[in-house]
């Protein structure tokens, strides 16, 4: 039994998330590999061999994989599972994994199962359905079994003492489907909401866009990051990739702050598994309340500037 | 240019919905059904393609019982031209749904296919980018704004940090995120026209795709229950719990 972990990165370093799917492939207690593929991404590859648990790096360095499109990835996925037989293809349950893995379970004709938050056995796995209001356990028929994991949901793994075989993987570029133009990404010096111990968001209460300032002063004083319900994001006060939810973020920090958020389930679906969550609201028969561990009825925009001049 | 879009059935957003006593799944008896919310959206994006001009037909599909009828309605009633109804088991997974859906959009003959990301039932995220695959197409998964240009399209997807831009070559396959549009309500006029639109019934079998399901449900179960905690009454006692009981700051 051997597990392909995709890598999440930039071609600079890796992502957290990727520390996680591989503490998930660790319960499986089989052989690990690691793909690594993107343009001038030798640093992550080394990075990803000093991982404890990893035996081998598959890396594909091309300028096709530059923006790890899933029409370039895939195909590579494909040929790295028909030459070593892997049992398991593995990626967080980021936008990247999402958007990824179906299609590589689709070109093996396999099921993928989304979100895995508990490996039972080497074909049993728990998942959340319906906004996390179910948990299902389900068992695969299938050859490989494609996998996305709940970063939340396992221990990341940390560098370890061995370092594993780097092997270059090199494939002819198929046709392409689709073109990179660009990215907007965010350069936050803020912590990234799916790792930080700390995370405090808004909801429609906040009123506007502008108000978010006044969490982001008590988020500098914690060192937390920022989010925001979905009513927030619809009502366009800030965007979508703030987004704590069922169809957003899944978030289990050590504290969880909902400012002016009522608490809709698809809300509690993304953050229901923080070790404490504090809840301040004016409405105080508002749900979120009922999940909480402390509990402030208060008009926010007095008890928030009062939070940050407290902690100061 | 055709545009195919596809439409789920699934319990109201707003419902909480509760595991049978059995564990064999969810309790959907007596639930408001509805469209699944990110169709919808997929459905507004695929009407505004014809509104603009880009669009010369939109056909809506759905897969699952005749009580989906009401859910390709609702997709006529904000503007689709016609809807497919491919007739057979309500819970086939997403491999299968995809199967299925690219032998309708092969017979279609459709450009551009648009679907929600996700649906709110299952929580997969995976049929839009299975059915990319299946067709050997493109895939613009998570879009938040779709440009259609001359053979191509361009589209903005969100993903963690931001949003980053694809051009596709058509054909190609679109999940619809939450920021593209806000889906119109259907007037009443729109209702009553969407009842005269054409709306075809195919079996499921008559497609000869293996719908087959890969996994087996073992069991189902609620999660635990958080329990409420206690209130504070001011800003300064909660930070000294903080401090002092939860140890978290």
């Amino acid at each position: 039994m051997s597990v392909l972990i995709i890598a999440e990165h930039d071609n600079r370093s890796l992502k957290p998330a990727t520390f996680n799917a591989i503490g998930a492939a660790r319960k499986l207690g089989a052989d690990i590999h690691v793909l690594v593929a993107g343009e001038g991404c030798g640093l992550v590859a080394e990075q990803a061999a000093r991982l404890e648990g990893v035996s081998l790096v598959q890396y594909a360095d091309a300028a096709q994989y530059s923006a790890q499109l899933a029409e370039q990835v895939a195909p590579v996925v494909l040929e790295l599972v028909r030459l070593n037989g892997y049992s398991h293809v593995i990626a967080p349950s980021t936008a990247a994994g999402k958007n990824l893995l179906p299609r590589v379970a689709a070109l093996l004709d396999v099921a993928q199962i989304s979100d895995v938050i508990e490996v039972v056995s080497a074909d049993t796995f728990v998942r959340p359905v319906y906004a996390g209001n179910a948990l299902l356990t389900v068992r695969s028929a299938d050859s490989v079994k494609v996998l996305t994991v709940r970063t939340t949901a396992f221990t990341g793994v940390e560098a370890g003492t061995t370092i594993a075989r780097i092997v270059p993987v090199v494939m002819a570029a198929p046709k392409a489907l689709s073109t990179f133009l660009g990215a907007e990404l965010k350069a936050s010096e803020r912590a990234d909401l799916t790792t930080a111990k700390v995370v405090i968001s808004g909801g429609r209460g906040m009123g506007n866009g502008e108000n978010f300032g006044l969490l982001e002063r008590v988020a500098d004083k914690l060192g937390a990051a920022v989010g925001a319900s979905r009513a927030a994001v619809d009502a366009g006060y800030v965007s979508n990739d703030l987004q704590v939810g069922q169809t957003g973020k899944i978030v289990a920090p050590e504290l969880y702050i909902a400012v002016g958020i009522s608490g809709a389930i698809q809300h509690l679906a993304g953050m229901k598994d923080s070790k404490i969550i504090v809840a301040i609201n004016s409405d105080e028969d508002a749900p979120i309340f009922r999940i909480a561990d402390y509990g402030l009825v208060a008009d926010l925009f007095e008890a928030v500037p009062a939070l940050e001049a407290e902690l100061s | 240019m055709k545009v195919v879009v596809a439409v789920k059935r699934v319990a109201d957003a707003n419902v909480k919905v509760r595991v049978k006593s059995d564990g064999t799944g969810v309790e959907l008896g007596n639930v408001k059904m509805a469209i699944n919310p990110f169709c919808e959206i997929a459905v507004e994006a695929a009407v505004r393609l014809k509104e603009s001009g880009k669009a010369s037909e939109v056909v809506a599909v759905s897969v699952g019982t005749d009580a989906s009828q009401e859910q390709l309605r609702t997709a006529l009633a904000m503007g689709a031209d016609r809807a497919i109804l491919v007739k057979g088991a309500d819970t086939l997974e997403p491999l299968a749904v995809a199967k299925v859906l690219k032998a309708i959009v092969q017979r279609e003959a459709a450009d551009i296919v648009v679907l929600g990301k996700q649906s709110i039932d299952g929580d997969n995220n995976q049929t839009g980018q299975m059915l990319s695959a299946l067709l050997d197409c493109a895939q613009g998964a998570f879009a938040s704004s779709i440009e259609v240009g001359d053979g191509n399209v361009t589209v903005t997807r969100e993903v963690d940090g931001g949003l980053e831009t694809l051009q596709l070559t058509l054909p190609a396959v679109l999940t619809a995120d939450l920021r593209l549009n806000e889906p119109r309500y259907a007037s009443l006029p729109n209702i009553m026209k969407a009842k005269k639109k054409p709306l075809d019934v195919v079996a499921i079998e008559e497609l000869g795709v293996d719908v087959s399901p890969r996994l087996t449900v073992l069991k189902v179960v609620e999660p635990a229950e958080r329990q409420a905690g206690k209130r504070v009454s001011s800003v300064k006692e909660l930070v000294e719990k903080l401090r002092n009981e939860a140890g978290v700051i």
